[in-house]
């Protein structure tokens, strides 16, 4: 629906069962895996793809920061990731990196070993933390 | 297509569950994975599905007379954000999903699911939580080892619904991590292969109340060992008393449960792992958590 229906491919299909995170979108606000959503469960709520995200204030650090920390090797998780990410700061005030690990548990990378996702998504916490005086 | 009902309260839902085969659905997590196909196709299902997770009357959280009441429909997430969560319950929760599944799964499906390696069960089982059933004509509660009664088997006739759990007042019912001088000692440990989103090989949920130097009482719950979650009253007896006599019998309280596990072979783990690692984990329980 999200990517064929819509156009809107910045949503990936990784694993089609919920596990690997790249179909990550917001319903409702929350972080949702897409692929494992009925269609029928949308009803009423707004969903917020990648495509919505990264023009917002705190998904363009989110991007931006994923580029300087070379956080993206192949790329095909990241939207999931800055998903993720997105609502980690919407969430809450500070990070913990512990707590960024959790947040972002649901999503599989294979290639980067995680650290620099970490290291970005701390990073635009900071920027968060600026912003907001 | 998959055809799909959204009653707008449950008296209409359960007009639905009395007058028509259908399958409830809540978070969907479980339920479209296992009837999935071929990305692009949507999945098949061998009856209408009953979509209930939104009910209002399935939402409540609610602490009445010292019952704890989760709605079946609560996701995991605002379970796990409540200050009321016992610490098992939300250590389970913590462990059993990443948070984007854990914003729509629900306690409701995990439990009616009834598998046998279903985390949240197992802390449930220690709580000696009850399921509250509704039809259009009726309302009962049963005591979720009642309840469940088989991998996959329940004792939800085809007319009702699982509306919400229910966990009594108990010395287990703990909310928050034990400092050493706390009475109640608690344990969850879940046996997976990866952090989150990873079905379990086994886990255990166990608490005791401590007094005057000895074990007062006690509630030990295995899960994913055996055809339902493995909870015995005449072995927990067997921790009652003092703490010396629990230390001579730890090996006969472990050959009890030796007895009473029965897990099997499957794509996640082996029998003889999982009957070695619970009984370490029962093991440790009575030698870290009680006797240290």
């Amino acid at each position: 629906m999200v990517r064929d229906d819509l156009g809107l491919t910045g949503t990936k299909e990784g694993c089609g069962e919920g596990e690997c995170g790249a179909c990550s979108v917001l319903l409702g606000g929350r972080l949702v895996n897409s692929c494992i959503v009925p269609v029928g469960s949308v009803e009423g709520l707004t969903v917020d793809t990648i495509e919505a995200v990264r023009e917002t204030p705190t998904g363009q650090s989110l991007v931006q920061r994923f580029a300087e920390e070379g956080a993206v090797q192949c790329g095909f998780c990241i939207p999931g990731m800055i998903m993720a990410g997105y609502a980690l700061i919407r969430e809450k005030g500070g990070q913990t990196d512990a707590e960024i690990r959790e947040g972002i548990s649901g999503n599989l990378c294979r290639c980067t070993g995680y650290d620099r996702i970490v290291a970005a998504t701390r990073a635009a916490f900071r920027d968060e933390d600026r912003r907001r005086g | 297509m998959v055809k799909w009902y959204r009653p707008g309260t449950l008296d209409e839902a359960l007009e639905i569950r009395a007058r028509e085969t259908v399958i409830p659905i809540a978070g969907a997590t479980d339920l479209y994975v296992r009837y999935r196909r071929r990305s692009g196709l949507a999945p098949e299902f061998s009856a209408p599905l009953l979509a209930v997770g939104h009910l209002t009357e399935l939402q409540g959280y609610s602490d009445e007379n010292g019952e704890l009441r989760i709605g079946a429909g609560v996701p995991y997430a605002d379970i796990l954000s409540d200050g009321r969560t016992p610490v098992l319950l939300a250590a389970a929760v913590r462990e059993l999903a990443a948070p984007a599944l854990r914003n729509v799964a629900t306690l409701g499906g995990n439990i009616c699911n009834a598998s046998p390696a279903a985390d949240a069960a197992c802390p449930l089982y220690a709580l000696d939580a009850r399921c509250e059933l509704r039809s259009a004509s009726r309302a009962r509660t049963l005591p979720i080892a009642e309840f469940i009664t088989g991998p996959g088997r329940t004792q939800i006739e085809p007319d009702e619904l699982l509306t919400a759990i229910i966990i009594p007042p108990g010395p287990g019912r703990v909310t928050a991590a034990i400092d050493d001088d706390a009475t109640t000692r608690v344990l969850y440990r879940k046996v997976g292969t990866r952090r989150a989103n990873a079905l379990s090989k086994l886990a255990i949920a166990a608490w005791a109340s401590l007094s005057g130097g000895g074990v007062e009482s006690v509630g030990v719950a295995i899960g994913a060992v055996a055809p339902t979650v493995v909870r015995s009253r005449e072995v927990e007896a067997d921790f009652v008393g003092s703490l010396e006599s629990l230390r001579e019998k730890t090996d006969a309280i472990l050959a009890a449960y030796g007895r009473l596990v029965a897990p099997i072979d499957d794509q996640r783990s082996t029998a003889e792992y999982r009957r070695e690692v619970a009984l370490n984990l029962v093991k440790q329980f009575i030698e870290q958590s009680l006797l240290a």
